[in-house]
């Protein structure tokens, strides 16, 4: 069976700016994936790619087996990109019309509409839709034309939680049909939620490529940090659960899993500790200890 | 292997898109106001004044009546359809259109056919008030005549808001009508004759495509209303139209490459 979505080693250069480097995805029909990162880490460009609306610097992007320009691989997948709009002064109905004109086999307009639950807006123009219908008449347009894959760039940003929720059962709901969907995110609960593959991306490369309990595995962790009256040295935390330490003078940062089982052992050996903070990892970090993770391997 | 049926029809895509894009312009009322009511205005306010007089066996109304439908044309296509598509692409509303199954193609033939529509319901509304209030009496075959010449005329004026709407952003868009456009129209011999003007401003109007569309326009009043005949008019257009649409077509293709490749 031949991939619905494949990026080859693809490169993207924007002048200075190479946003993708090298990247290697293949999607298979009725996958659901989310690519993970923080912003600018390529996940916009490595979409842009996949669907043609970029082309790759050195690589290839390929939907199902064509390029993706092509007419016939386009007719397939339907998509949400983050920073687009839609004429305000259409209707909710007129637009899902029009896009579904695009499409060989598209599904009666109501129920798109219906799908995006977005019934009582039909008739409304798409200028006075809320923030959260705006994004679901986006999912109308994008679910219209019926097709096999569909991209999703960001679908959630913007909402509160309750809404988000619902978006995300809503595409999940979807999902179970035997689409392929094809997630961007920089929630990590979001691609949770979602997701039964998640590849986490950044600065423009793949990081990992793995189901969401793997991935919380290796990213999940306490960030702590103390003062000590006398200086510490990596010898004094040695053989304790803890990662990228970091001592500056008095100053003692690390990660941990196990926070409680380390701070346990410190005081049990007497060193001296103020200004202790625990807090959970924030993405970003959890996107650096995952970077320092593949640094190592590289170099391994 | 693909067949037709994995492809949708293109006579429907370029229907949809084109009527969409009508629709969605005549419910902005900065456009359709501008568009649709301000030749009705000019051509009320002008009748009222000149509207009695006689020359050539024309009656003011009468040429005050195709003075303004040419005007109200070639603004449709600078104004509605340059500045609209420059709107629209100000609104990033191209990205995800370019990402549906919708040939570039179809999409750029639906801007032109839509703008014809609306510059068509704009000729309609003005012949009605001309007929109804104005008392414009044409035969019907002159109406005719003037409906099809004024549409048909119209592309060198399609090319400049085309070079427009893909060159420039939406805040530059109405400056450069102002500095291109405004000129042209102004020498256009529509507003006043051509012949009260210093002789080297007769003499770049003479060579610019809106004054031979206004002469387009006026021969349908008769021979000697215009100073030159439709032969002469359709083929200056014609070469206007090649070359304005060779410069739109480039800068339609610059902006394709910077955001697409």
């Amino acid at each position: 069976m031949s991939a619905t979505v494949e990026l080859i080693d693809a490169h993207k250069r924007y002048g200075s700016v190479e946003a993708v480097k090298g990247v290697n995805v293949a999607v298979h029909p009725g996958e659901m994936v989310a690519m993970l990162g923080p912003n600018g880490a390529g996940k916009t460009t490595s979409i842009n790619l996949m669907l043609g609306l970029r082309k790759p610097t050195a690589g290839r992007a390929r939907l199902f087996g064509l390029d993706p320009d092509d007419r016939r691989a386009r007719s397939r997948c339907g998509v949400m990109l983050q920073e687009s709009g839609v004429p305000d002064t259409l209707t909710v109905r007129e637009l899902v019309e029009l896009f579904s004109s695009y499409y060989p086999h598209p599904m009666p307009a109501d129920r798109a509409i219906g799908l995006a639950g977005l019934d009582q807006q039909a008739k409304r123009q798409a200028g006075k839709l809320s923030g959260g219908q705006r994004q679901r008449l986006y999912f109308a347009l994008a679910v219209c034309g019926d097709p096999e894959v569909i991209f999703f760039d960001e679908p959630t940003v913007g909402m509160d939680v309750e809404s988000r929720r619902q978006f995300l059962d809503t595409i999940r709901e979807f999902g179970r049909e035997g689409k392929t969907i094809m997630l961007t995110t920089h929630y990590l609960e979001e691609a949770d939620q979602l997701a039964e593959r998640v590849i986490v991306i950044d600065r423009g490369v793949v990081i990992a490529d793995a189901t969401p309990v793997e991935i919380k595995s290796s990213v999940v962790g306490k960030r702590v940090s103390f003062t000590s009256p006398l200086p510490l040295s990596a010898a004094d935390l040695a053989g304790l659960p803890h990662s990228r330490l970091d001592i500056d003078k008095e100053r003692v940062r690390f990660f941990s899993n196990d926070p409680e089982a380390v701070l346990r052992e410190l005081f049990r050996r007497g060193v001296q500790i103020h200004d202790l903070e625990v807090v959970g990892a924030d993405l970003e970090e959890a996107f650096l200890a995952l970077t320092t993770e593949a640094e190592k391997e590289t170099v391994a | 292997m693909s067949t037709a049926a994995d492809l949708a029809p293109v006579q429907r895509m370029v229907f949809t898109q084109t009527r969409a894009q009508l629709l969605t312009r005549l419910r902005i009322p900065a456009f359709s106001v501008l568009s649709l009511g301000m030749p009705v205005m000019f051509f009320a306010l002008f009748n009222g004044i000149f509207g009695r007089e006689a020359e050539n066996g024309v009656s003011g109304s009468e040429y005050i009546l195709v003075s303004y439908a040419t005007y109200a044309v070639a603004n449709v296509m600078v104004y509605n359809f340059g500045i609209g598509i420059a709107n629209e692409r100000g609104r990033k509303l191209d990205l995800l259109q370019r990402a549906m199954p919708l040939p570039p193609m179809v999409a750029a033939v639906a801007q032109v056919l839509s703008a014809l529509a609306f510059a068509f319901i704009a000729l309609l509304i003005l012949f009605a008030y001309a007929f109804l209030v104005g008392g414009v009496r044409l035969g019907a075959a002159t109406w005719l005549d003037l409906l099809w010449r004024l549409l048909i005329g119209s592309f060198p004026m399609i090319g400049i808001g085309m070079a427009i709407g893909y060159g420039v952003g939406p805040n530059a868009a109405p400056a450069v009508v102002n500095v291109f456009y405004l000129p042209m129209a102004f020498l256009s011999g529509i507003f006043f004759p051509l012949r009260l003007m210093p002789d080297v401003l007769q003499k770049i109007g003479h060579v610019l495509p809106t004054y031979h569309y206004a002469q387009l326009g006026y021969g349908t009043l008769g021979r000697g209303v215009a100073d030159e005949g439709a032969g002469t008019a359709f083929l200056w257009l014609a070469a206007w139209t090649v070359i304005l649409f060779a410069i739109a077509v480039r800068i339609y293709r610059v902006d394709e490459s910077r955001k697409f490749s």
